[in-house]
């Protein structure tokens, strides 16, 4: 069992940039996920996620394969829809994930015919599913630089992020903090959003940021420990996708989500807050 | 008698060019306990916002105190709020504090006294560690109020504080304003029960687009006032010729 855990990681050399890729995403994307999550925009995430696709797409076609500009591209292209949506949203009636569904839809096209017109199918594959087997120098320090600004940003912007989720017009009347943290909290997605399309690819971005904080809230009432549990929720997730994947000889993305997904699918059924389980318990109840 | 509250200068609000308060003008005395009454889509709520400073004027505008005596502390709808966000009780209403803590200020000694005599003055001790999820519709709306009062401000707009709630609420609470309003903080209160009006509050607005009528309450709501409220509120027209009054006031 030990052995089964521990020699991958210890015989091979992209196994273990493959995990520590893994945990630079489960710090940044799972906390940044749980407020996507409590703000009801998880569409949006996708969406967002969808929009690197023609950015990256067009860095590629310049300059092939390289790392800073599909990093640049993408980072543009989805800071653009995120802003777009963001701040159409602020200003109108309309709610944020109206269009977002259209543009999700036409970034995936428009990104695989990109790379289709100037590329091969296997980097077609690689930009779609990521290759988290791969990562070289350069993009583990991007993932951990964007983590590592994630991190710090939540902490500094945590008040007022939380109160611009709970009570928006309550923010706006006792600060000028919230556009900032609006407008702060897209930046953050983006940035991750980049990150998991590094390590996952386009198609499962998103999969590091929503899994983890929807099985974590099957678990917990409170947002700290709820932040906590979707970055542990990821680092197992993300270990036991890894693990699966070299075992069984499976790609490595769709392992990684897959294996998030069955911890959430566990957690639908075990959770003691909301589980499918708790309504086989007794029935008594407590006189007050 | 000192310096107004709120001085609205022909203020006209709306959206997408349809007026919904039309060339306001008219003052709020400081330490004035003022209802705000009139039909659905007269524009009591767009009013509110816009003291709030969450709506700008399409014409004209509101004058408030400069500096402290201008603050304020905005009560909006329920429908604000988002009651399935995990936090407690306590760290909702301690961020009345906000203007003392700020983004990272811890809330000290001090502050959690003042947290647990606001909570315990709206009846929620004991609260304190519940997610606000768990709060019927009453005791959310107590915990606001106890938001409000640790915002210590010497303005306060409530927009429909009763909608959903409880008569014992009711009562708790507007013994809250009767108490700001004895310290000699601006009360305005967006209400449509009218026989609380009636009872509570000295003065009342009466609007719909304009102002009806301005006033002690009891003379305010009038049946013949408050039939032609109803008559100007209803008469909406999506193709309404442009208004001209502010060039011939000019």
């Amino acid at each position: 069992m030990e052995g089964w855990l521990l020699d991958p990681f210890l015989e091979f050399g992209f196994m273990r940039r493959a995990l520590a890729g893994c945990f630079a995403l489960a710090l940044g994307a799972a906390p940044v996920g749980v407020f996507l999550m409590l703000r009801n925009m998880s569409l949006a995430g996708d969406a967002i996620a969808h929009a690197i696709l023609p950015g990256a797409a067009i860095g590629y076609m310049l300059a092939g394969l390289s790392l800073p500009a599909m990093t640049g591209g993408g980072l543009v292209a989805g800071l653009i829809v995120a802003l777009v949506a963001g701040g159409v949203a602020r200003v109108t009636q309309l709610r944020e994930d109206a269009s977002l569904s259209a543009v999700y839809l036409i970034s995936l096209a428009a990104g695989v015919m990109i790379i289709s017109l100037s590329g091969n199918g296997v980097d077609l594959m690689n930009v779609l599913f990521g290759n988290v087997l791969a990562l070289d120098d350069p993009t583990l320090l991007l993932l951990a630089g964007i983590a590592s600004l994630t991190v710090v940003a939540l902490a500094v912007g945590y008040r007022a992020l939380v109160l611009e989720c709970v009570d928006p017009a309550f923010l706006r009347s006792v600060s000028r903090a919230s556009p900032v943290a609006h407008l702060g909290f897209l930046v953050l997605l983006v940035l991750n959003l980049v990150a998991g399309f590094h390590a996952l690819g386009t198609l499962m971005a998103v999969g590091m940021m929503i899994l983890p904080a929807a099985t974590a809230r099957l678990w917990q009432r409170d947002l700290g420990p709820l932040l906590a549990s979707a970055v542990a929720v990821s680092l197992v997730g993300a270990t036991g996708g890894l693990l699966l994947s070299y075992h069984a000889g499976l790609p490595s993305g769709p392992a990684i989500v897959l294996s998030l997904g069955a911890l959430y699918v566990l957690s639908l059924l075990a959770s003691p807050v909301s589980g499918l389980f708790r309504r086989l318990r007794p029935r008594w109840h407590y006189t007050s | 008698m000192s310096q107004p509250a709120l001085i609205f200068d022909n203020l006209t609000l709306g959206y997408d060019r349809h007026p919904v308060v039309h060339h306001l003008h008219g003052e709020i005395a400081e330490g004035a306990l003022i209802a705000l009454v009139g039909p659905n889509g007269a524009g009591k709520s767009t009013l509110l916002k816009s003291i709030a400073g969450e709506l700008r004027p399409i014409e004209g505008g509101i004058r408030r105190r400069p500096g402290e005596g201008g603050r304020f502390a905005y009560l909006p709808q329920q429908t604000a709020l988002d009651p399935s966000f995990p936090i407690t009780v306590s760290d909702l209403v301690a961020m009345g504090l906000w203007r003392r803590l700020g983004l990272f200020g811890g809330i000290g000694r001090a502050g959690r006294v003042r947290l647990a005599d606001a909570l315990a003055q709206v009846g929620l001790g004991g609260f304190e560690r519940r997610p606000i999820g768990t709060l019927s519709g009453g005791q959310l709306q107590r915990a606001r109020f106890a938001r409000l009062l640790l915002q210590d401000a010497p303005l306060i707009l409530l927009d429909e504080p009763y909608a959903a709630v409880d008569a014992q609420t009711v009562q708790d609470m507007s013994r809250l304003i009767q108490r700001w309003h004895d310290e000699g903080r601006t009360v305005i209160a967006v209400l449509h029960d009218l026989d609380h009006v009636r009872v509570e509050y000295p003065e009342a607005l009466l609007l719909a687009r304009e102002t009806i009528a301005r006033g002690p309450a009891v003379e305010v709501l009038s049946g013949t006032n408050l039939a032609r409220a109803r008559a100007l509120a209803e008469a909406f027209d999506e193709h309404a010729p442009v208004c001209h009054r502010h060039a011939e006031a000019a």
